[in-house]
C-alpha cells in the first residue's frame, strides 16, 4: 500500500500551486480581454502568438494540477508514464490530423463560400 | 532506478509477484486508466471542434462577443469574467479537494469531512453558474436575421456596434400566432414564433439610416467581423429567410450553427462529468461522516474521488482555453 510514506501534511505546497495556477488564469482572463495587437495580430504556426502562449499556460496549468493535485509527482516512474505518455502521444497525434485536415477543408471550401450578395 | 524482473519464481509470481510494477492499488490504478480514456474523449471533442474551427476560419463566431455577460449587471458587456469566476471556482473546489485528501493521508476524520463538504458545494456553485450560462446563451442577446443559404447577419450602429432587433423593429401588431394541434392544425408541426417576423425588421431598417449590416465574414488582418455598408446591404437583406433569436442545435444568433452544437456538446458533456464527480462526491462524504474509512484504516476512497475531480478540473482548463481564449 501507498501507506508506508511519511504522513507528513502538504498544506503549504497545496497553498503554493493554488496561488500557480490564480495567477495564470489571472494572466489568461487579463491577455483574452485585452488582446495585445503585438501577440494577436501575428501569425505563427498557423495561429498566433496570443493563442500559442495561451496553450503553453493552459499546459503549465495541467502539469501542476496534475502532478500536485493529483499527486502524479509521488507516483512510480512506471504508472506515471503507462498514463502521461499515452496521452500526450495519443492527442498529439489526433489533434495533428484533425487540424491539417480541418485546415485542407478550408482551403478548398474557402474559395467557394459566397459573401456577396 | 527501478528493474522489475521476476525474481521470484514461485507461485506468487503468477499472481503477480511481489514487484507491483506500478506500485498503485487497483482501484487507483483504473481510476487513472479511466481518466486517461476519459481525456482521450475530450481530446476527441475538442479535436472536432479545432477541425471544424479551421474549416471556418473565416467565419467563425469570435467569443468574446457572446460570453459577455454576468449575473446582475445587466447590459454591462464584460467578456470573460463571469466564466474567469467558474475557472476559479473549480480550482478553488479541486484544492479543498486535495486538502481533504491531504487530512485523508493523517487520519483527520473532521477535517475530511470539511473539506469534502466545502468541495461539494464548490461543484454545485459551478453547476449552477454554468446552468445561467446555458440560460443567457440559448436565449440570446440582440436577434439576427438568417439568410436562405443559412449565413447569419447581424446589425450594427453607425459606431460598429452590435444592437438589438427590439430596438429597431417596427411592430406590425400581426396576429400570426404559433400553429399548434390545440388549434386545431394537428397535421403541420411549427416551432416556436422568433419575437419578429422578417418584414417587421427590415420595415425597421429601412426607417433607421443609421444602422446597416455585418456578415460573418472575419478580416484576417483585423479579426473583426466584416460590416457591410448601408447601401448595400439590402442585396443581403432581400435574402432573409427567418429571425433568429438565441441558439438551438439547429440555427443561433452568433453565427454558424457549429459553433452552438460543439457549446452544448462539450461544455454539456463536461458539466455531466461535474454533475456525476458531485453525486459520487456526496457518497463518499456520507461514508466518512458514517466512519467507513476510519474503520477501514485509510481513506484511499477519498483519494480516488480525489483523482476524478481533479480530472474535471483538468477538462475545465483546456475547455475553457479552447472556447473561450482562443
Amino acid at each position: 500500500m501507498a501507506h508506508t510514506q511519511k504522513h507528513t501534511s502538504h498544506t503549504k505546497l497545496i497553498w503554493k500551486v493554488f496561488g500557480i495556477l490564480s495567477v495564470i488564469t489571472v494572466v489568461e482572463v487579463f491577455l483574452g480581454i485585452d488582446k495585445p495587437d503585438f501577440l494577436y495580430l501575428t501569425k505563427f504556426l498557423g495561429t498566433n502568438l496570443l493563442n500559442l502562449l495561451f496553450i503553453v499556460l493552459t499546459l503549465v496549468k495541467a502539469y501542476y494540477i496534475a502532478w500536485f493535485f493529483m499527486h502524479m509527482a509521488d507516483e512510480k516512474k512506471n504508472l506515471r508514464r503507462a498514463v502521461v505518455w499515452t496521452a500526450v502521444f495519443l492527442i498529439a497525434y489526433l489533434a495533428a490530423l484533425l487540424l491539417i485536415e480541418g485546415n485542407y477543408i478550408h482551403d478548398v471550401l474557402g474559395p467557394l463560400t459566397k459573401w456577396n450578395y | 532506478m527501478e528493474v522489475t524482473t521476476a525474481t521470484e519464481t514461485n507461485h506468487s509470481t503468477w499472481n503477480g509477484g511481489k514487484n507491483k510494477p506500478l506500485g498503485a492499488s487497483y482501484g487507483k490504478m483504473m481510476m487513472w486508466f479511466f481518466i486517461l480514456s476519459d481525456a482521450l474523449t475530450f481530446s476527441g471533442f475538442l479535436g472536432a471542434y479545432g477541425l471544424t474551427r479551421f474549416k471556418f476560419i473565416q467565419s467563425w463566431p469570435i467569443a468574446d462577443e457572446v460570453f459577455t455577460h454576468v449575473p446582475f449587471l445587466h447590459g454591462v458587456n464584460a467578456p470573460m469574467y463571469y466564466v474567469a469566476f467558474m475557472t476559479f471556482v473549480l480550482i478553488f473546489s479541486s484544492v479543498t479537494m486535495v486538502l481533504a485528501v491531504d487530512a485523508g493521508h493523517q487520519m483527520k476524520k473532521n477535517k475530511v469531512t470539511f473539506y469534502m463538504l466545502l468541495t461539494i458545494v464548490g461543484g454545485l456553485i459551478f453547476l449552477s453558474s454554468q446552468a445561467w450560462e446555458w440560460k443567457t446563451f440559448i436565449g440570446g442577446e440582440y436577434g439576427a436575421l438568417q439568410l436562405k443559404d443559412g449565413k447569419i447577419i447581424q446589425f450594427v450602429d453607425k459606431t460598429g456596434h452590435q444592437i438589438a432587433l427590439k430596438d429597431f423593429a417596427i411592430h406590425s401588431n400581426s396576429e400570426r400566432v404559433q400553429q399548434t394541434s390545440a388549434k386545431g392544425l394537428w397535421f403541420v408541426k411549427e416551432n416556436k414564433l422568433p419575437p419578429y417576423t422578417v418584414q417587421e425588421v427590415l420595415n425597421g431598417f429601412k426607417a433607421n439610416p443609421d444602422i446597416t449590416i455585418r456578415t460573418e465574414q472575419l478580416n484576417l488582418e483585423t479579426k473583426q467581423k466584416t460590416i457591410v455598408p448601408r447601401g448595400k446591404a439590402m442585396a443581403f437583406l432581400n435574402e432573409a429567410k427567418a429571425v433568429v433569436k438565441g441558439a438551438n442545435l439547429r440555427v443561433n444568433e452568433y453565427g454558424k450553427t457549429a459553433f452552438a452544437d460543439f457549446f452544448f456538446f462539450i461544455t454539456g458533456f463536461h458539466g455531466f462529468h461535474v454533475f456525476s464527480g458531485v453525486v459520487i462526491n456526496i457518497i463518499i462524504f456520507f461514508n466518512v461522516i458514517l466512519g467507513t474509512y476510519q474503520r477501514r484504516g485509510h481513506y484511499e476512497m477519498v483519494e480516488k474521488v480525489g483523482l476524478y475531480w481533479h480530472f474535471v478540473d483538468l477538462v475545465w482548463v483546456f475547455v475553457f482555453t479552447f472556447f473561450y481564449l482562443i
